[in-house]
Order: C-alpha cells, then structure tokens, then sequence
C-alpha cells in the first residue's frame, strides 16, 4: 500500500503523504494558499476562513484541514474563491483597528500582507468597531483587543504549547475577546512573562512593554555610566530585523551599532553565562557530595522561574539558587566593577539586550537588587534594540564588526550555547567534571543534548559517579517531565528548563516570522546553529577557563559558592497563587 | 376496584404555564368531595398538540376532548360529566352536538389530517410511567432487535425505511448508522441531539416531556446497530421539565434492566446520562455538541474528520434528533415498508411542525411527507386569524427560508424546500400574513444569528453582524443605494465561506426574502416606505380629518404631547414630536388615526 | 428484565389499565347513570360490568354512564353498542345480571334477550 496519494490541484497532478492536509500538498508543489490563522504546529483550526478551497462540497473547505485523499480535485482560485476571501478579509479589517502607520507591526504584519497579497483596494462593509482597553500593567506584555483578528494563535501557544492558560476567548459571536479570566489583568495572573503570544500573534495585538524611550533619555543623561550587555541568543537573531537570513550571526556588527547608540561600554552576557557555570556547577557538586536536593534545576529562565513559583512551588528547593547570567552580570557591574573602575554604583545604568520578554519582569523582582541598587536598570527585546538602530539612522547591514568591551568582554563558547535549548547543559558539563576533580574530561561537544526533541537526556560519568541529566523546553513539556520525577518515574541529578521552545533563540522578544516562513523553517534550530557554530570557532570552550571570571574570584569573589558570591549572585524564590480565591 | 374513568390531562409546558397543575389538584378536590376518587385515574400526559386550545384534558371512555379548560371549570367537569355522565358541551372542541362524543373530532381538520408516528404516545400515556409505554408495545423493538435481529439487519431495515435525520439536514439516518458502525473501535458513543434551539419549536420538547421513553428505546437500539454502550442525551436547560422526565424515565428504565448490563439476557449493554446545554444555539452543532459534552468551549470544528469516524473524545459517534429516535421503535415494529409507503419517493415518514405565528390553530402536528402547505394552514391550521391575507410561511428557522402563497401547493419534503430557497429545518413553521414585513422578519432571524454566533470564524462573525447592521438600516429608513446588493455579496460570500451550518445557513433569511418580496427592500430603500406598515421608523401616524370628531381622547393618551387641536375639530399629529408608540391610533373610537 | 416474556407480561397488566383510552370502534356499555338510575341501584350495576370484563381480562369493551335515558321506570338501564353501532337495551338490572350479560352477550355474542326492554315490553 502506497504512503502516498495522487490528487490534482488547479489542474496540476500532486503527490502527497497520506495524511497530510491540503494546504500542505499546494505548498509541495509551489501553489500558494493565503492563510491568517494557521501556524504550523501549534494552531491548526481552520478557524479564519482565508485558506478555503474547492474540493467539490457543499461549501468551500480551509485547505489547512481538509485531508488529501486518491483522486481530489483541489480548486485554489476561481473568481468565486477570490470574492469569497475578499469578502471575508474585508469583514475581518472592518473590525479591526487600523492605525498600521503607527503600528508597532507595521510592513511585518501579517494581515497587511494578507490585504496586499489579495489587492484589497477597498473595504465594502464598514460597521461597528469594538473600543477595548488595552492591558499594559504587566512588566513584559502589552494586550491590544482593537487590533485583534481572533486567529487564537496566542491562546493555542500559551494553553497547548506552555500549558499556562491565562488567555483564552471569552465572549461569544462579535463579542468574542481573547482575555484572561474574568477579564483581570495580564499581570494578576499566572502568566509567565514568556512571550510567546507575541510571536505568535500576526498582527500588533500583542507586543512588549516598551523600555526604548527610557533607554533613549538614559543615554542623553551625562551623569550616568550606561552600560550595555546582550545574551548569546540576539546576535543569532537580530540580523533577521535587517533582512538577514535566518541564522545569520552579526555579533560584531551588534556590538559596533551599540556603540554608535552611545552606550560607554558594550558587553557580552555570555562572560556571566561563565560566571553562572562556575557557581551553579559548584552547587551541582556540592548537592551531590553532601545529599542536597536533587534534581538540582536551572534558574537562568524567568519564564521558567515563574512557571515553577506558581505550578510547582513544592519544587523550589530543587531550583539553583543561582541568578540569571543577565542579573549576575547586573550585579557584578554594580560591585566588582564598580569598585574596579572607581565608577559610584548609582550612576551605573545597565541595560541588557534580551531575546526574552520575561526578563522585564525579572529585573523588576525586588530582590533582585542584592547590592543595593537594583540588578539590571532596562531591558529591550532583540527588537527593541533593532527599532533604536533604525530610529538613530544607522546603515546597519554597512558596519564594521567590533569587539566587546573589557572587562566583561570576553567569553568561552560554552558561555555562547547558553541561548540554545540544551547550551545551559552542555555548558555545564563541559566544567563539571573539572569541579569535581580538578581535570578535564574529553567531553566537549555533548551532542545528546543539543537539538528539538521534547527532551533529552545525557549522562556522564565522573569518578564512579553516573551523573545524569535531562534537558527540556516549552513548558508543556517542562511540566510532563516533572509530574515523571514527581510520581518518582524519572531521576536526574541535573535538569535543564527553558520556558520557550527551542531556548532562548525562540525567546518571546526575538524577531517575529511570520507563518509562512515558519511553515519551512524551524527557527528554532536555524538559529541554534549560528550559536554554535561561534562556540566551534571559540578558542576556549569551557567556562572554567574564561580568565576574565578567573579574575572576578581572584579580585573580588574568592570562590564559587563563597560569601560573596552567594550574597550577591544567588538569590531565592516565591511560591505563588494561581488566582485569588475570593474574586470581587 | 378498576378505574371507570381516565382523566387525561395534558403536562407539557405550554399547559403547565396555563395552570394545568392547578387544574389536576382541583380535580383531586372535588372527586374527593364526590367520594369517586378511587374510580377515576388522573393522567398526566404529553403535548396533545393542539396547544391553541389548551390547557387540554381528555376523558375516557367517552373520548371527550375539553379545551380552554381552567380551574374554575372543574367542578362542573366533575359533577356534570364524571357523576352524571353529561358532557360538558360547552368545553367541547369540535362537534359539540356529536352523537357520539367520541368522533367530535372526527372532522376537527386539526386531529384529521395527522398521523402521529413520533407523537403516538403524547398525550395518551403519562410519561412518568414505563408501565404505559410498554402497553404500547414500549422496548417491544428493542427486545426485537437484540434478540431476533443482527446490527447490521438494524442497521439494514432503518435505511430501507429512507428515515432521515428530522433535525434538519436530513441525512439518512441509516447511513449515518452504517458509517459508525463499520468503524473498529472498543468505545462508540451514541448522542441525542436535544438542543431545539430554533425560536418557536418545541417539537423535541413535548416528545421528551410526552414521551421520553421512545428516545431511550431508540438509542438502546442504535447502540446495539452500531456497537456503543454509552449514550448521551444533550438537552437544553431551558427544558427543566423534559429533564426531569428523562431522569425519571432512565431510573425507571434501569430498574426494568431496560438499560443497563445484558439487557434482555443478552450481552448487550447499553446506558444513558443526560448533558445539559448551557444557553448556545450553536450547541446544536453536531461538533459543537460534542465539544460542549466534552466540557470545553461548545464551537464547531472542521469537518472531516467526521463524527461516526472521529466524534465525542475521537471516537465513532452518532448524533441524531430526539425526532428521528421517535420514529425507530415504530420502524422496527411496524417494519421499513410501512414507514417507506408514507411520505414521498425521496421524503419518507412523516414530520412534526410547530406550526406557529398569525395563525388559528397553533401547535404540534404531525402530517406525512408530502402533505401541501396549504393543507397545512387552512385544514390543519384553521387559517389566518381575523381574514388577513397569507403572505408567507417560514420554515427551517433562522436557517430557513419564506414560502410565498403562489408555492403553497408544493408538497412539503426535503428537497422540494430547498428547491425554493428554504429548508425542513427542525420543524418549525411560522406563519405570516398581510401585516407582517418582510424585511423586518429577516432583520429578526439575523438578530437571532448574531447572537448565537459562536464567533469562531470571520463569515459568521462579522458578515452576519455587518448584514444585521445594515437592515437596521434598512428597516430604520437609512437604506443606501447598493445596499441590498451588499446584503446579496455577504449573503453569497458568507454561505461558502463559513465554518460551520450555523454561519453557512445565516443567510437564508434574508436570501429568500428577496428572492420572493424584492419589492419591499426597494420601497424601504428607495422610497424609505414599508409597504406592510410595520417598521416603524418610516411609519407616519396621521389624523383623518373627515373621520376626526374633536375629542381629544388621542391628544390626551399622547405620551408626548404630539397631538394638538381646539375641541370638535380635527386634530393634527407633529410628526416631529411623534414617537410612533400608537396609543393614539388604539384608543381613537372613530378609527380617524391612519399610519402609513 | 431478563426476557421478552417478562417484558410481554408487563405489557398485558398495563394494557389493561390503558386500553379505556383507545378509541377505536368497540362494543361499549353505557349504563343510565342519572338520579333515577342512581336511586335504582346504577352503581352496583356498573361495578359489577367493570369487575365482571376485568376478571375475564376483556379489554376492548369500555363501560361508560350518561344521563338520563328516558324510560326512568325501568331504571337501572344499560345499553351495549356492537362495534357496527347496532344497540341493545337492558332493563331492570342488578349485579348478578350485568355479570350474566357480561358472560353471554359479550363473551358468547348471546344478547340475554329475556333482560332486553323488548321482551319486557312485549
């Protein structure tokens, strides 16, 4: 029996995989089907009508569901079909809040394209317009209804992806409303801070909170030493904001623009990625000789964090006490630094670049400002950052590339990986060993670890200790592995969590892609490779290694795990409700 | 000693509202009263159908049908009919001077012309005893089929009976049945469809509150044709009364061992729970129905996969109407060709119709396949109240379409419906005369749509909302040139594009009302006039001069103070000021206010 | 319910119960039910027709009273209708002869002439 079936689209003979779906086999054979709701993977639900086709039934069918099948005769584009989307695209932009100009969206939006794509020239059915508020209390996400098509992307990430839940459609017919419940706002409920909706969403619905202006007035403030660190995961994906490939690297290229934005001193998040190995490594070791908590659990993912606060708060004494590599650098800057470069703390404005909207709602986490003066100051998205370049007119895809600044400049490429689901793991193992004896292994790329999978497991062996670890991410997945080790299924030593899918590089702040370039493309993975191909072209690989941490401990710290660092690079954890109890 | 006498008084909704409770406890008053209580049982039964004329109470063995019967009449029932044997003639309903009571209804067009298959136990059996169903051959054809026949002779005999699914798309029940039952599956589920969400119908409701035992008859005897133990009867909250009834008949139908494990000592199983509905028409949805079930959001999904293959939590499901399972036990009794020889060629059975609106006779019946409109409005409905004109027939509801008089003698079935722009729907039929708009009706079932929209999909969403809006428009006297072709573009666009029937159908209303009254959309439109006088935006109440006596009653009822004029002359209305509200026009006594 | 037969046997006991409520063309007993008729001893007769047709599980002949029938001397009066409308007329009964009418007219299809008013007239 043949996997495969023979239908006919347009005239055009296809083969397609049994099972697969109509839009599917077009796109294999170059025929283009518009789409507003479908994201491959995570929302597929025929919901938003731009897809349909004719395969001979009573009414059209949304190409994105409708099962192949031996002999189908697909129509994509008939005059009848042609009216029927512009009928329906047209009533879906009657009900939309069109400001584009000023759009946070604007010429990547995907209902722009939509309109261009089926030439609307002009809107027949102009009608009532909804006048919600916008919910922008929360720290990292902004939720605008007005501009909202109802494709449910964002609730399809956060429910079946992150299986979070705290937005779903409320309402029903013209008053459906993608809300949280009983409409409270974002911030009041278990919403993680992860961002996924964002780029999941095609339009300006959901967006960051922006920080851009307040960056912008610290930068013209001459008091103020503002400082400037950016994660491994936005130089892999912030050449995308300039019509980059997909995966393209432009480390020197970023580090040259912040320059020219007028930050005094570029850095490199991936120093204190060193930093975190060295002291979560020596966690590591220290709960295994002396019967601490295992599974010992990552901590750098606020998204993570927050999930584990409020889903899993008997777990929080598995979780490293370690802060994040963007909070330990904010709080080594605000010390060691400091002191170093005889520069008052309080004058020090540090700003970090992010792929990730959670990490707004970490550095506002009051404790989070163990030197007394908070961590990190800012924080922009991948984007953000790429909206200042083009705000201060600078010909990015001309720059020369640059050097991170001393002395947090420099990192191994074990502190690269950190954006990659599996690079917090591998990075770690590459040092443990050495922690716990004081040699090296051979282990350097510990490729188990590394790619998409649901989860991964590795287990290394360390004189006579079988230390084994378990690498997750999306927290739907997070959640499965620890309701494992919860009923005593599963054992590790070391797990590794990042909220979103994919790590860091598919991080909520990251640029946004839209559906059909992620029918082909899986970002995740894309971008992953540009990480470790600058970790294959570092000279040193193992954060044990990097001098510049060597010298913090020298200098400041002592020793991993000492006084110092536990006061000022750890810190602890808060169990949280789901929702209020009583809700008046 | 055996009861002489039955006393059968409709429960169905409608009579309960009309104080039918009240009527039975009087009843028990005064036979007690009379010392006769022990001879004469008092029946609750179903919906007799002829609910214009309730609340109804029937008593036998004379067969002497009372109508309008309230509780003041009781003691006279008693004392004349039941301790002396006269009839009450002036409760009565037809022949009141037949020699034999029994046959008064005899030429009553209304009972005439019906043939009660689905409704053959209501208003003849209490519902709440499984001891009167059996009587009539109750579970008679389900002991038949699991002792005598296979599954798929079930399944054989429902579809050479060419039943199709009552609930309005008519799908061949026993394909429906043949498709679920070739899926391989450890767990199949059987639904009822108990929704009803169409204004106006409650056909299923006086089945389930009349006779419910029929339903878990029929379902038992799905489950065994398809191979399910479980069946869920998903019924609106709106119907506590037919719930309480179907609680009351599966605990009595347990008890029998009628549901249950081995039933009949076979090794057949088969159980029933009930779901209640939360308030969504689109919960009628066969998808949707199930996701409600399934405790999620109740919208509908693509389709396929479909549900006999992939239903309620994946696996095969069917879901058919609780008119449809009225119909089963009759076909496996009676036989295929029975049921085959009523109806038309490709419109077998019959079909029950909430024949409601301006109409006389308003109700429950249930007429053959076939049967003309006409015959329906004038034999069995009576005609139309105080001599007005028929204009149209509505059937299908918010799905459906008008039939206009010059179609009145097409046989009523299926396709014949569709052919003209509407469909069966789920039975429900309204009637519209001289002084109803057509625009206006069509405004309604848009509202009605708007409404229960699920919201899901753009089509329904937004189109329906937008063609709402824009007879609002229309019927407010702010038609634009173009607008009737706007309704026509989104109509089209709406039926091909939407998700699911409810949106696919939504536009039909307004599709047939313009297919057959063009002529009122132009004068709301163009003429900002409605022909029918209804739509009151661009009514102009004024006062008759010559018929104006002076006397100021109208000036005085004005809540508005629109009316002006000096004693014993006429009196003038500020069309400015008016709100159109009509209190005028009511209390004049020499018929000089005119609205046009 | 184990079987058909249980099923068969609960159908005829109701049956009996309801069968008063069908109304197809049936041999009905009226018995004069009005103050002559009541004084005369009416009740007792019809009381005895509806144990007599229920002892001997007859279920499609129905019992039902009227008014006064009009020959108030020959109280108490009862009329059998055949199912073709043909009638015949009882007069002077008591329990023990509606019981015999019971055994011989509707069972046997014997009208017990010598109760009709016919042979009382004669």
């Amino acid at each position: 029996m043949s996997e495969f079936v023979t239908l006919t689209i347009d005239g055009k003979e296809v083969k397609a995989p049994k099972g697969s779906t109509v839009l599917e086999a077009a796109r294999s054979a170059g025929i283009n089907i518009p789409t507003l709701c479908f994201l491959k993977d995570i929302n597929e639900i025929g919901a938003c009508r731009m897809c349909i086709v004719d395969v001979g039934a009573r009414s059209f069918q949304a190409a994105c569901m409708y099962p192949v099948s031996e002999g189908l005769k697909v129509i994509t584009n008939s005059p009848k079909i042609r009216e029927t989307r512009k009928v329906t695209l047209e009533l879906i932009l009657s009900s939309h809040e069109k400001k584009c100009l000023t759009c946070v969206r604007s010429k990547n939006c995907e209902l722009q394209t939509l309109a261009k794509e089926l030439n609307i020239k002009d809107i027949r059915f102009e009608g009532e317009l909804q006048n919600y508020p916008i919910d922008d209390l929360s720290h990292s996400v902004v939720r605008d209804p007005n501009k909202c098509v109802l494709c449910r992307r964002c609730v399809s990430v956060c429910k079946n992806v992150q299986t979070v839940s705290a937005i779903d459609t409320m309402g029903r017919g013209y008053k459906t409303i993608v809300a949280s419940p009983f409409h409270m706002p974002l911030k009041d409920t278990p919403c993680v801070n992860c961002g996924q909706c964002i780029v999941a969403c095609p339009v300006g619905a959901l967006r960051e909170k922006s920080s851009v202006e307040k960056v912008w007035e610290a930068l013209s403030n001459k008091d103020l030493h503002v400082v400037v660190q950016t994660a491994p995961a936005v130089r892999a994906g912030l050449g995308e904001e300039f019509d980059y490939p997909v995966g393209t690297r432009v480390t020197g290229k970023m580090v040259t623009a912040l320059k020219m934005l007028g930050f005094a001193k570029v850095f490199d998040t991936d120093t204190a990625a060193d930093l975190t190995i060295m002291e979560e490594g020596t966690e590591l070791v220290d709960r295994i000789k002396n019967n601490g908590k295992l599974p010992l659990i990552t901590s750098c993912s606020p998204g993570w964090i927050k999930f584990c606060e409020h889903f899993y708060p008997d777990m929080l004494d598995n979780l490293s006490t370690c802060k994040s590599p963007q909070n330990m650098f904010g709080a080594v800057l605000k010390s060691y630094y400091a002191e170093k470069m005889g520069i008052d703390p309080a004058k020090i404005f540090v700003v970090s670049v992010m792929p990730c909207t959670a990490k707004k709602y970490e550095a506002e986490r009051p404790e989070l400002a163990s030197t007394g003066y908070p961590d990190i100051d800012e924080v922009l998205t991948t984007r953000e950052l790429a909206e200042m370049i083009k705000e201060a007119g600078i010909d990015f895809k001309n720059l020369e590339d640059s050097q991170f600044d001393d002395p947090m400049g420099e990192a191994t490429g074990a502190g690269v990986i950190f954006g990659a689901t599996g690079g917090v793991m591998e990075a770690a193992l590459r040092s443990v060993p050495y922690l716990l004896t004081g040699k090296d292994d051979d282990n350097v790329d510990i490729k188990v670890v590394r790619g998409v999978e649901t989860v991964k497991e590795a287990e290394v062996e360390v004189n006579g200790i079988k230390i084994k670890a378990a690498v997750v991410h999306g927290l739907g997945n997070a959640r499965k592995l620890l309701d494992k080790i919860k009923a005593g299924e599963a054992e590790y030593h070391f797990v590794e969590v990042m909220a979103c899918p994919g790590g860091c590089v598919n991080g909520g702040g990251q640029p946004i892609q839209p559906a059909s370039v992620r029918f082909d493309l899986d970002l995740r993975a894309e971008r992953a490779k540009a990480l470790y191909e600058e970790d294959q072209g570092s000279t040193m690989r193992r954060s044990h290694q990097n001098p510049r941490v060597l010298k913090m401990y020298e200098e400041y710290f002592e020793k991993p795990g000492g006084h110092k660092s536990h006061k000022l690079l750890h810190t602890h954890y808060v169990a949280r409700e789901n929702y209020p109890e009583n809700l008046e | 000693m055996v009861c002489r006498s039955h006393i059968l008084i409709c429960n169905g909704t409608g009579c309960v509202a009309s104080k039918s409770p009240e009527i039975m406890a009087k009843l028990n008053e005064h036979l007690a009263a009379n010392g006769i209580e022990k001879e004469v049982k008092i029946v609750k039964t179903g919906c007799f159908g002829l609910c214009e004329k309730g609340p109804i109470m029937v008593i036998y063995p004379e067969g002497a049908t009372y109508c309008h019967v309230s509780p003041d009449d009781v003691e006279e029932i008693v004392n004349e009919h039941l301790v002396k044997g006269r009839i009450v003639k002036r409760l009565l309903l037809g022949d009141k001077d037949a020699e034999d009571v029994a046959k008064s209804l005899e030429n009553v067009g209304f009972f005439a012309r019906q043939q009660r298959v689905a409704l053959r136990n209501c208003g003849v059996i209490n519902p709440e005893n499984i001891d009167e169903y059996i009587a009539r051959d109750g579970y008679a054809a389900l002991a038949k089929a699991v002792t005598e026949m296979t599954p798929q002779q079930v399944i054989d005999e429902i579809k050479k009976s060419g039943l199709r699914g009552r609930g309005g798309a008519g799908f061949p029940t026993g394909l429906k049945w043949q498709f679920a039952a070739q899926e391989v599956n450890d767990q199949k589920y059987v639904c009822c469809n108990a929704d009803e969400g169409d204004p106006g119908a409650f056909m299923d409701r006086s089945v389930l509150e009349g006779d419910p035992h029929t339903v878990l008859e029929a379902m038992a005897i799905a489950g065994y044709a398809i191979g399910s133990n479980q069946g869920y009867i998903y019924v609106r909250a709106e119907y506590p009364i037919a719930v309480q009834r179907l609680k009351i008949a599966i605990d009595q139908a347990r008890e029998y061992g009628l549901l249950g494990k081995n039933i009949f000592g076979t090794n057949f199983s088969f159980d029933v729970d009930i779901r209640l509905g939360a308030g969504a028409f689109v919960c009628g949805e066969e998808t949707a129905l199930m996701t409600s079930i399934e405790g999620k959001r109740g919208e509908p999904r693509t389709r396929p996969p479909f549900p006999a293959v992939k239903g309620l939590w994946e696996k095969p499901t069917i879901l058919n109407n609780v008119e449809t399972y009225a119909n089963i036990p009759m076909i496996l009794l009676k036989g295929a060709e029975w049921f085959a020889s009523i109806g038309t060629e490709k419109s077998k059975g019959t079909k029950v119709f909430a024949v409601g609106g301006n109409i006389n006779n308003t109700g429950l019946v249930e007429i053959p396949m076939g049967t003309t409109l006409r015959e329906v409005i004038y034999d069995i409905g009576g005609g139309i109240p105080k001599g007005k004109a028929f204009k149209a027939a509505q059937t299908g509801g918010p799905s459906g379409g008008c039939i206009p008089a010059q179609h009145l003698d097409t046989p009523i079935d299926y396709d014949n419906l569709i052919a003209l722009g509407s469909m069966m729907g789920s039975g429900g039929l309204i009637v519209m005369d001289e002084d109803n708009c057509m625009v206006d009706i069509a405004k309604f079932f848009l509202e009605f749509t708007v409404d229960e929209s699920c919201g899901k999909c753009p089509p329904c969403r937004i189109g329906t909302k937008r063609m709402h809006e824009i007879l609002e428009r229309i019927t407010e006297g702010k038609g634009e040139e173009g607008d009737i072709e706007k309704l026509e573009t989104l109509a089209e666009s709406i039926k091909q594009g939407a998700l699911c029937g409810l949106g696919q159908t939504a536009p039909n209303p307004v599709l047939s009302t313009l297919r057959y009254f063009r002529d009122e959309y132009e004068a709301h439109v163009k003429e900002k006039r409605c022909p029918a006088g209804v739509c009151k935006a661009m009514l102009n109440f004024s006062i008759i001069p010559e018929k104006c006596k002076g006397c100021s009653l109208c000036a005085k009822k004005c809540p508005v103070g629109a009316i002006s004029g000096e004693i014993k002359k006429p009196y003038v209305i500020d069309t400015a000021k008016c709100i159109k509200c009509g209190v005028c026009m009511d209390s004049c006594k020499f018929a000089a206010i005119e609205k046009k | 319910m184990k079987s058909i037969e249980e099923l068969k046997a609960i159908k005829e006991r109701a049956l009996k119960e309801i069968s008063i409520r069908e109304n197809e063309n049936k041999v009905r007993i009226v018995v004069g039910m009005a103050t002559c008729g009541i004084a005369a001893g009416a009740k007792g007769v019809m009381s005895a027709f509806i144990e007599e047709l229920n002892k001997r599980n007859i279920q499609d002949v129905t019992v039902s009273m009227t008014g006064c029938i009009g020959i108030c001397r020959h109280e108490p009066i009862a009329e059998v209708y055949e199912a073709n409308g043909e009638k015949t007329t009882y007069i002077k009964l008591d329990a023990e002869k509606a019981r015999r009418i019971v055994a011989e007219h509707i069972v046997n299809q014997q009208p017990v002439i010598e109760f009709t008013i016919g042979a009382a007239e004669k």
